[in-house]
């Protein structure tokens, strides 16, 4: 008997329209958990570094974490998994929300997506049944729409519906998809699932899933929801509201948006707009929130309430949660009623709310700068709202110079051309970035940036405070009750951490010591998306009720497998490996590992590079940034080495020596 | 006279936030052995919960329905139309709520009975919105109320089944201890 895990993953070809319900190997779950770990092995194994994201043969899985379905607590995470269209690389983009607890009470793990279907489709898993029917009478349709369309077809308002809009049907870079109040946003994947002419996959399930160690497992959980409990009631002083608590930052609850708008960029992530917060706006945009908002609400089984439903005035109802809340405002320079009720159209085509406005507002930058003409505008609005709702519609279908867009700022400027380049600035990877410029470099934010898997800060930053203490007293008092801190030396840091003199940034805290909160920081993400936690309960804020000692108790008594906290350090070690092999494959070293240009304003490049070299040692990493031999004998991925080997990875001249050269020549 | 505790659960619908923790709760203790498995559709609490709608109900399994009602009800509140019967706390012939997803057979909240007794039943402690809130009152009870319910219970099986069935059933069944 399996337990947390169901043992069976469903395997999907969509060309021949076979469906198959395959049993796995246990050893891999001691190996990899689930989640993210076990979708790196598949990709690992089955996708080889030259196939197209949108080629059949790009496999897209979508996952239920080891304890989604249990009785965890915030375990809801669906962990999607593909090649992306943008990035070229291995990319992974969770959702929170109904599904993947569903797809585990239907008896199964994964959905591994295989080929192409002939047309447009959705997968109807019920239980044991699983069909592929047509869906050519959802083609165009609304993502939140085609949600409430397949249930009422299906007449089961309990299945769960993960869906794509306009925008993954017609492959826009950046599309995303789309479930109850949660989305999987980066990356593209709503691309790579309309390529395969999947437009949903409905899940309903009403089967036992089982628990290895039941009192146990039920006894941690109180744990967890008694200082949930506990923690909410207890922000942490001394820190931005929206980041005191738990869950995800908590945007829908918060009216003052000071901080974000004053400290994010507007427009083409450019301006910094510092006294823009007044009273006026403040009440303006709190009336707007509250005329809109209908109530909070959350992902399955968790107590926070990081989302909300929002109904602008003659629109229908979406849910929204975090920062999307003010992306297409910032970007448009407008206020927050145009970027709710614009935000309700761009949900229902299905795209990132990171990565749309930015491309948005870089379309429209380089219009002004000439780069682009009036001609690919032609028939645009002359209202600045009404003209991101046109350039909106063109994205998503493709018309025009929405065309060019709809492949994100990096393909849109190398089609460009004509110096279109260095507008594209906001990058990591290819990759839209948070709207975020900044004064003096921070080292620990540079690895995160520079080394982060999946290019979004947020699914890799986390535990550590965002800045230091103000004075001693609260850096005692901080650290007094961290036990989710795994090490006396990160105390320590926190307890000297200052914004001026000796213990003050850039250096300090020196390159060693921020290997080690980066590394930490890194591995409770990379827990959570194996085991389905949200990161608002683990890897994102500080003190969250998920930490590296009770995890391993909690995985252990749901799915029997052994384990103390070095042997979960291990594997999370394996898993960030592997998927930096899936990376490596195909390209990515040192040279790709950099923040935008113009992320801070005060760069120090000696220091930069000891930290990338500080980091990549203390990763077990050649100074490329590739994991080393030795390493990874240690991780039992010698089957990754030999691979290395065999496309000469190992041998080749360092990426960086090859820039350095091709620098001269010019 | 003598006393009793009415049990009772308030549900402030305002305050739910749709996270289905009662169900899964509900469904773990019941499990055997308690807390062993998980499946919501066991349940004896089922949220009704339509987000578009604004609709976020829990209802609690109660008494077992022979058979549909004749008419059903569609309520609206605030603007909003619920589901017909969405307030029922019945195992109904007429829908797949509150009934064991195999056998079919039907479920009942039974406030966590436990032995030790629970603090409070656990749908309640799990719901960190305060959306579920236990509250205990005692009532005075006529003595002899009970016979009286007892005696039209089986008046009413002595006309179903006529008075000889009735008799030898009970004799098996004392039989049986
Ligand atoms: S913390 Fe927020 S985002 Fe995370 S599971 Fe809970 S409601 Fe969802
Ligand atoms: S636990 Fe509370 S908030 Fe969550 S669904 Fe149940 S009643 Fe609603
Ligand atoms: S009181 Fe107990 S039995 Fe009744 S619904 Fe709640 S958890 Fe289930």
């Amino acid at each position: 008997m399996r337990y947390a895990e169901t043992g069976y993953n469903l395997e999907i070809d969509l060309t021949r329209g076979n469906i198959e319900k395959v049993e796995t190997d246990p050893r891999d779950t001691e190996l990899y958990l689930g989640g993210l770990g076990t979708n790196a092995k598949i990709i690992w194994d089955r996708v080889p570094p030259e196939t197209d994201a949108f080629a059949p043969e790009n496999v897209l899985i979508f996952s239920a974490g080891l304890l989604c379905g249990t009785p965890a607590t915030s375990a809801n995470r669906t962990i999607v998994t593909s090649i992306s269209p943008q990035t070229k690389l291995f990319q992974y983009s969770m959702m929170g929300g109904f599904w993947a607890p569903e797809l585990k009470l239907a008896g199964y793990d994964k959905v591994i997506m295989r080929g192409k279907a002939p047309n447009l489709v959705y997968i109807w898993i019920n239980n044991d049944k699983v069909e592929i029917r047509d869906a050519s009478h959802l083609q165009g349709k609304g993502a939140v729409e085609t949600q409430e369309l397949i249930k009422a077809e299906l007449n089961e308002p309990k299945a769960q519906v993960a869906a794509i809009g306009l925008a993954g049907e017609n492959r826009v870079f950046f599309a995303s998809i789309e479930q109850a109040r949660a989305s999987c946003s980066r990356g593209g994947l709503g691309a790579v699932m309309g390529s395969k002419n999947v437009k949903a996959i409905a899940v309903r399930g009403t089967k036992d899933l089982y628990i290895a160690k039941p009192a146990e497992l039920i006894g941690l959980i109180n744990e967890v929801l008694e200082y949930t409990k506990w923690r909410n009631e207890h922000p942490i002083p001394n820190y931005m509201p929206i980041l005191a608590s738990l869950g995800s930052p908590q945007e829908m609850k918060h009216d003052d948006e000071k901080w974000h708008t004053e400290n994010f960029s507007w427009g083409n992530s450019r301006t910094r707009r510092r006294g823009f917060w007044n009273q006026d706006i403040a009440e303006d945009w709190k009336k707007t929130m509250e005329t809109m908002q209908g109530r909070l609400i959350s992902c399955f089984n968790c107590p926070n309430k990081c989302g909300a439903t929002l109904t602008p005035p003659g629109q229908p109802t979406y849910m929204m949660k975090c920062f999307t809340k003010l992306t297409y405002t910032m970007a448009a320079f407008s206020d927050l009623a145009f970027g709710l009720s614009i935000a309700q159209r761009a949900t229902e085509y299905g795209i990132d709310g990171y990565s749309g406005p930015q491309v948005m507002a870089f379309g429209f930058e380089l219009l002004e700068a000439g780069i682009l003409s009036d001609a690919d505008f032609a028939g645009m609005p002359e209202d600045n709202d009404g003209k991101f709702y046109w350039l909106l519609d063109r994205i998503v279908r493709r018309e025009g110079i929405g065309d060019i867009l709809a492949d994100g700022t990096y393909w849109a400027a190398e089609r460009i051309g004509k110096g279109a380049q260095a507008f594209a600035h906001n990058n990591i990877r290819k990759h839209e970035q948070l709207p975020l410029k900044l004064g003096t470099m921070d080292p620990i934010y540079y690895l995160l940036y520079c080394c982060n898997e999946k290019a979004t800060v947020t699914q890799i930053e986390g535990n550590f405070p965002q800045a230091p203490f103000r004075t001693q007293e609260e850096k005692d008092a901080f650290v007094s009750d961290w036990f989710q801190c795994p090490s006396e030396r990160i105390k320590e840091v926190v307890q000297k951490w200052s914004f001026k003199g000796e213990f003050a940034g850039p250096y300090y805290p020196t390159p060693e010591m921020c290997s080690e909160i980066v590394d930490w920081q890194e591995r409770m993400h990379y827990v959570d998306d194996c085991v389905g936690i949200c990161a608002g309960m683990s890897a994102f804020p500080l003190k969250p009720p998920y930490h590296l000692f009770n995890y391993p108790k909690i995985i252990s008594a749901a799915s029997g497998i052994e384990m103390d906290t070095d042997e979960l350090v291990k594997i999370t070690k394996r898993v960030r490996n592997l998927v930096r092999a899936n990376n490596i494959i195909r390209g990515l070293r040192r040279v790709d590992e950099v923040p935008p240009e113009d992320h801070w304003n005060k760069r120090f490049p000696e220091l930069e590079k000891e930290l990338l070299d500080t980091y990549y040692k203390y990763k077990g990493w050649n100074n490329d940034g590739v994991p080393t031999k030795e390493f990874l004998h240690e991780l039992n991925l010698d089957y990754v080495a030999e691979d290395f080997e065999k496309r000469g990875i190992y041998s080749e001249t360092p990426s960086y020596e090859l820039a350095a050269q091709k620098e001269k020549e010019v | 006279m003598g006393k009793k505790i009415v049990k009772i659960i308030k549900i402030d619908a305002n305050k739910c936030n749709g996270c289905r923790a009662c169900e899964v709760i509900c469904a773990a203790f019941h499990a055997t052995p308690k807390y062993s498995s998980v499946n919501p559709a066991r349940s004896r609490i089922q949220m009704m919960r339509d987000p578009m709608r604004d609709i976020f109900v829990p209802v609690y399994a109660g008494e077992l329905a022979k058979a549909e009602c004749m008419g059903r009800n569609v309520y609206i509140m605030d603007g909003r139309q619920y589901d017909e019967c969405s307030f029922c706390r019945s195992a109904c012939p007429s829908r797949d709520l509150f009934k064991e997803p195999d056998s079919k057979l039907p479920l009942k909240c039974d406030m966590c009975e436990d032995d030790p007794p629970q603090e409070e039943p656990l749908c309640v402690k799990w719901c960190l919105e305060d959306a579920l809130t236990y509250e205990e009152r005692e009532e005075e009870v006529e003595d002899d109320v009970k016979s009286d319910e007892m005696e039209m219970g089986i008046k009413a099986l002595v006309d179903k089944y006529g008075l000889d069935n009735v008799v030898d059933t009970m004799a098996r069944m004392s039989e049986k201890g």
